[in-house]
């Protein structure tokens, strides 16, 4: 021990053995490389998801006519002699469970925001926003299976000739899917609407409905309409609801009551099914997400644009 | 002579107070819907699946006979799932939100990684499993094996966790940093001995939220062509398997009566073990931050 003692370098001998180990700067030189590496990955994927859509589609188009499938009133790629590839029929299953889930989820979550936000106490907010997280966690077959056991039963009571497969039950689900979300962000933007905007108001001798709506509103409106956009986007993405309460029958009318497919449906209908590799319907799915895709990602790029273009800066 | 009709101010007044009141209670029944609908559901799925849980129900392979179904493939098959869906998505996710905050200069190959991480946040799950399918199950050949699964849940919820870990590393204040470069520490030393010890909550409690969310997520798999009926548990990464909600979305699907108390037993085991990682997730958060 006491050699080792002796023998210890200083502080400045030491200063410089740290600086000329090699180890030590090729660690440095290394790790922002692989960083990188990793950060690629997410654009890989990207890259990944956009040319696997884009190869497959025209691979898929080039068996069926774009203008088929652009503008056919008729889905019918199972039936044996001459399958029919237009879209038509599940953009418009799509739209009835989006615009259900809508006339829900708009009402609902906003009343419940401006709830939260203006009118609610401190406990109420800090027991009601636990309970919309866990709402938010539950996997979306959970709520599939509750449209299909729960509550189509109770609107086949309601509604006369309710079929068991229709667009209302998985609709309205689907709304409560996107409930949460529509909630907390339209409540953040209520809530980061500044104080003085609110009480200039109560000075004028508004109430707390006028400020709500005619002060609050109007101000976080970029948000809320942000907030709405994005809740369409997760409604036409949605899968195990409206696969599992829409059923299988893509039709071109207007009619809620009877079975439906949506887009997303029709690709888990496919892939649970047994078509080969190679043949047209197995394209038609990257034809159908490809449409899907598009759809949400102008949904998503809408929403981005509206929370940045029209935010208020306080 | 009057300037101000009294009588016609308070009537215009108390016609507003009350139109206060009747909205004041609309919203708060618009409010109570959200949590209504939560409580029946978890009412109507205990009360259904109750009867079907019992241990057998763990310990059984998928029947044929609602009686003699069993949950136990799944159970394990979401469990190997889980085993390539934490590391990969983790350390990536990290990795990516290290990069991005601790090294990433403002220009545009940056900004255009960020803004891709935020559009893949809305790209649908079954959009996923398409790449899945395509890439991983066809192109690398893996099959519908609990690799090309993993993979694909991983990529599913990589921005989650990047967000997550972004935050939690954005709030580790830079006095720490700029103590450590002052004692001499290069940069990677200070991330790894002062900015990550002290953002591990934060990326912890985001991971395993992320990881309950691709627990439960079924579109992918069922893209992928993940098996529902099996007789034997996975032995190793590219056996095939199956998996907790596609269980449930078999079971749900079927029209005999019965199998929707199994479903409603299936979703139980979910709903427990998504709890209990949400419950970890917040013990670790405490734990973590009473140290600091």
């Amino acid at each position: 021990m006491t050699t080792k003692q002796q023998e210890k370098p200083s502080v400045q001998q030491l200063i410089v053995k740290s600086h000329n180990r090699k180890g030590k700067k090729t660690i440095e030189k290394l790790v922002p490389v692989l960083l990188f590496l990793t950060a690629t990955i997410s654009v890989l994927t990207t890259f990944g998801i956009v040319f696997t859509l884009i190869f497959e589609t025209f691979e898929f188009f080039s068996r069926v006519s774009l203008m088929d499938y652009l503008f056919g009133k008729e889905w019918l790629p199972f039936s044996g002699k001459e399958p029919l590839y237009g879209i038509l029929p599940l953009l418009l299953g799509t739209f009835k469970v989006t615009c259900i889930a809508l006339l829900v989820a708009v009402p609902f979550g906003l009343g419940a925001a401006i709830y939260l936000s203006e009118y609610a106490s401190e406990r109420v907010r800090k027991t009601v926003k636990p309970i919309l997280e866990v709402l938010a966690g539950v996997p979306t077959i959970v709520y599939g299976f509750f449209a299909l056991t729960f509550v189509t039963p109770i609107l086949q009571v309601i509604v006369p000739n309710l079929k068991i497969f229709n667009a209302v039950s998985p609709g309205m689900v689907v709304g409560i899917m996107i409930l949460p979300m529509i909630i907390s962000m339209s409540e953040d933007a209520m809530s980061s609407v500044p104080s003085s905007i609110r009480e200039g108001a109560f000075g004028l001798g508004a109430t707390k409905f006028e400020v709500a709506t005619k002060v609050v509103l109007p101000a976080a409106l970029s948000g809320i309409v942000a907030s709405i956009v994005l809740g369409i986007s997760r409604a036409i993405g949605e899968t195990m609801i409206v696969s599992l309460a829409g059923g299988a029958t893509p039709k071109f009318d207007f009619g809620f009551t009877d079975s439906i497919q949506t887009m997303t449906a029709y690709i888990v209908q496919v892939t649970t099914g047994d078509a080969g590799y190679g043949t047209t319907i197995y394209y038609s799915i990257y034809a159908v997400g490809f449409t899907l895709f598009i759809f949400t990602l102008a949904m998503n790029l809408l929403a981005t644009y509206i929370s940045k273009r029209f935010r208020e800066e306080y | 002579m009057r300037y101000l009709q009294h009588d016609l101010v308070m009537k215009r007044m108390n016609k507003r107070l009350l139109s206060n009141k009747i909205w004041k209670m609309m919203f708060m029944i618009v409010t109570s819907f959200a949590m209504i609908a939560l409580v029946i559901l978890l009412y109507r799925i205990v009360s259904q699946g109750l009867s079907y849980l019992d241990f057998d129900f763990l310990m059984n392979f998928a029947s044929r006979i609602p009686e003699n179904a069993g949950i136990k493939a799944a159970l394990v098959g979401s469990l190997w799932l889980m085993s390539v869906v934490a590391p990969v998505s983790i350390v990536i996710g990290v990795g990516t939100a290290i990069y991005l905050e601790e090294y990433a200069r403002q220009n545009r190959l940056n900004d255009f990684i960020r803004v891709n991480i935020s559009n893949l946040a809305g790209v649908p799950s079954i959009v996923f499993g398409l790449l899945g399918l395509t890439i991983f199950v066809r192109l690398f050949g893996f099959d519908k094996s609990i690799l090309a699964a993993g993979l694909t849940m991983s990529l599913l919820i990589l921005p989650v966790i990047i967000v997550a870990a972004q935050e939690a590393i954005r709030a580790v204040p830079n006095e720490q940093r700029e103590a450590s470069y002052g004692i001499g520490a290069t940069k990677w030393q200070t991330i790894v001995r002062v900015v990550l010890p002290s953002a591990i909550p934060g990326i912890v409690t985001g991971s395993i939220l992320a990881l309950s969310r691709a627990i439960g997520e079924t579109a992918p798999l069922v893209v992928i062509g993940i098996p529902v009926i099996l007789q034997f548990l996975p032995t190793g990464y590219l056996d095939t398997f199956t998996a907790l909600p596609m269980q449930i979305f078999d079971w749900a699907k079927r029209p005999q009566e019965e199998f929707q108390f199994v479903a409603s037993a299936g979703i139980i085991v979910l709903l427990v073990v998504l709890i209990s990682m949400n419950s970890v997730a917040i013990i670790i958060r405490n734990k973590f931050q009473k140290r600091h």
